[in-house]
């Protein structure tokens, strides 16, 4: 097996996302095992911070109709130049345009795909991805067993060693993509941080009480630099939007502080959560199960003790 | 016109999960199956469909007889006929939208719904394998759907936002938490859906392009330190989230 590798480069707006650094960088890791090789694929119009990535070459495909996404002209486009150019594995960073690329390119290429990888090992020259399954409750080790191969990986989880390097940019023009479906317009959420992209979230739950004492929750977030989330209990209250959503039927995080404010820590909501490096609760009830998770416990009253959490913050901020 | 849906049968969200003696799949005594939560919004927007430009509406399912329940389900909710693809061995998602998109090709639906996720191995993958083997457009992870013509227009949640799609049919559409909300079955539809056949059938084959070769269980986290009872505990856990995590 050649081991030729190819990490397809996210970019939205022009900007290059963390996870395709991430993704980058775990190739790299897994090539420099079995000496193999990386090269990077990124479609867009004009993207900033390409050479930053520390892999040899990056192939930027472009057209200004591009700019946004296309499911159908992003899929031919890696497709083809995967199955041209002799490689054998296909990256991505799992995210929404990841989770949406990597089967449909996985069909096209005729590769066998694992999906959310939080780990990629290699054992007798094969690579093994493990992936959560049953909401996190359990990890498998999957092997793939056709000889082409496409990975999506965990955003958050793999280090971005590989984001200060000088790759060679090659251009390639895209006439005539394919646009049968395509992304005709772009609807951002008040340009607040996204809980799927944030370090630190800071998360409210039933124990909020109501829409108007969430402005303590923003307010920790914000003198965290964090983004806000909630519980389902706050979202199906109509508290908070759905797309801040944690948990089973909401997002997947894996930040490095995630604070739990007000949330008992049902199972569907430690499904979107539990791989956080940190966790901090505060929650009255001592036998609230978020405790069997939380790194640090304050076992108290949140209206009380979160605006001292925020001016102490501020406090070592200063 | 006519719809499919395709639904998955999965443990409850709240089953607890152990391994089972082969160290490759779950125990499944004491676990509870059920329709899996997303395709609950696929059977809805499947029905709306067709309340609103009439037709006729199919689910199929993959997987043994245990899957009849959930195709049960998709009857008393309102869908018209039910296929299970009886198969009770390991596939892998690619081997699974084998399955479906042969069906679908059979059935010539030029509409599908599915959920975006099944909650068992949450893949999330199976409606945009389905959609490239069908040469159907595909929008995942929708949370809106309007229909005109043959001209499908979506949103579906990306980080930070959503995205506008716009596309034609023959579609594909993977539902996401927000598309709707599902109907309760009806007395008068539980009762019509168990006098309903269920058809059954052997799937077309295809080979697994990957195996599991070891599950196993999270590494169980210690419970972390109670750092405090009230506010008077704030600067000892911001000094920890500093000085031990090193997060701040
Ligand atoms: C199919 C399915 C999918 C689901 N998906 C999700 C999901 O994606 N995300 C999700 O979050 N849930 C999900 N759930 C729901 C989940 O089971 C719980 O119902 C939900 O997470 C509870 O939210 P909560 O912790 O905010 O509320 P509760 O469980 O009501 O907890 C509130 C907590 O606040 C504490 N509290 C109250 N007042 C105070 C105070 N003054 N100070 C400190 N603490 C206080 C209480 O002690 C309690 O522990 C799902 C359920 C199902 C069946
Ligand atoms: N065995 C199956 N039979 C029918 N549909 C399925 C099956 N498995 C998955 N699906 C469909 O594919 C969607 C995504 O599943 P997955 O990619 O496995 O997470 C589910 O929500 C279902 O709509």
């Amino acid at each position: 097996m050649a081991n030729k590798y190819l990490v397809f480069i996210e970019q939205r707006n022009g900007a290059v996302k963390k996870s395709s650094y991430e993704a980058a960088s775990a190739a790299a890791e897994l090539a420099s095992k079995v000496s193999g090789t990386v090269e990077g694929i990124a479609i867009g119009n004009d993207i900033e911070g390409l050479q930053k990535f520390g892999i040899s070459k990056i192939h930027h495909f472009k057209n200004a109709d591009l700019l946004n996404y296309s499911p159908s002209a992003y899929t031919e486009i890696i497709s083809k130049f995967f199955n041209e150019n002799g490689f054998d594995s296909l990256f991505f960073g799992a995210t929404a345009m990841g989770k949406d690329l990597a089967p449909r390119t996985a069909v096209h290429i005729d590769a066998g795909l694992a999906i959310d990888c939080v780990a990629l090992n290699i054992a007798e020259n094969e690579i093994i991805a493990t992936r959560p399954v049953f909401a996190g409750k359990a990890l498998i080790d999957l092997k793939i067993t056709s000889p082409k191969k496409v990975f999506a990986l965990r955003p958050n989880v793999f280090n971005a060693n590989a984001s200060s390097g000088s790759a060679e940019i090659s251009l390639h023009e895209v006439q005539s993509p394919n646009l049968k479906v395509k992304v005709t317009e772009l609807k951002k959420s008040e340009g607040k941080l996204d809980v799927a992209e944030a370090d630190i979230i800071v998360s409210g739950g039933r124990g909020m009480k109501g829409p108007e004492h969430f402005k303590l929750v923003e307010e920790l977030a914000d003198v965290l630099g964090a983004a806000c989330g909630a519980s389902r209990a706050a979202v199906d209250a109509g508290w908070r939007p759905h797309g801040e959503q944690v948990g089973q039927t909401g997002k997947t995080v894996s930040p490095n502080l995630y604070v739990a404010l007000g949330i008992s820590g049902a199972i569907q909501h430690l499904a979107g959560m539990r791989s956080s490096k940190y966790i901090v609760a505060v929650n009255k009830d001592k036998d609230a199960p978020i405790f069997q998770i939380a790194d640090y416990g304050i076992v108290g009253d949140l209206f009380e003790v979160v605006p001292a959490m925020i001016n102490e913050i501020k406090k070592i901020k200063s | 016109m006519k719809i499919a849906v395709c639904v998955s049968h999965v443990p409850d969200t709240a089953a607890k999960i152990n391994i089972g003696s082969d160290g490759k799949s779950i125990d499944q005594n004491g676990v509870t199956f059920v329709v899996n939560p997303y395709d609950e919004f696929a059977i809805e927007e499947a029905l709306k469909t067709k309340e609103k430009f009439g037709g006729e509406t199919v689910a199929i399912s993959l997987g043994g007889d245990a899957n009849k329940e959930t195709l049960r389900k998709a009857l008393a909710m309102g869908i018209d006929n039910a296929v299970l693809l009886k198969d009770e061995g390991y596939r892998d998602s690619g081997s699974v939208a084998k399955a479906l998109a042969d069906e679908i090709r059979q059935q010539g639906t030029e509409l599908v719904f599915f959920g975006k996720q099944s909650v068992d191995f949450d893949n999330s993958v199976i409606g945009q394998m389905t959609s490239e083997l069908l040469g159907y457009n595909c929008v995942s992870v929708a949370v809106s759907f309007s229909l005109e013509g043959t001209s499908v227009k979506c949103e579906r949640e990306i980080e930070g936002g959503k995205e506008v799609v716009e596309t034609t049919l023959p579609a594909v559409i993977t539902a996401q938490k927000g598309l709707n909300e599902p109907r309760y079955a009806s007395l008068k539809g539980i009762m019509a859906a168990k006098k309903k056949e269920i058809a059954e059938k052997s799937p077309s084959p295809a080979a697994n392009y990957a195996e599991i070769v070891g599950m196993k269980k999270p590494a169980s986290k210690q419970a972390g330190k109670i750092v405090g009872t009230d506010s008077s505990a704030v600067p000892e856990l911001v000094r920890l989230l500093r000085e031990e995590a090193k997060v701040i």
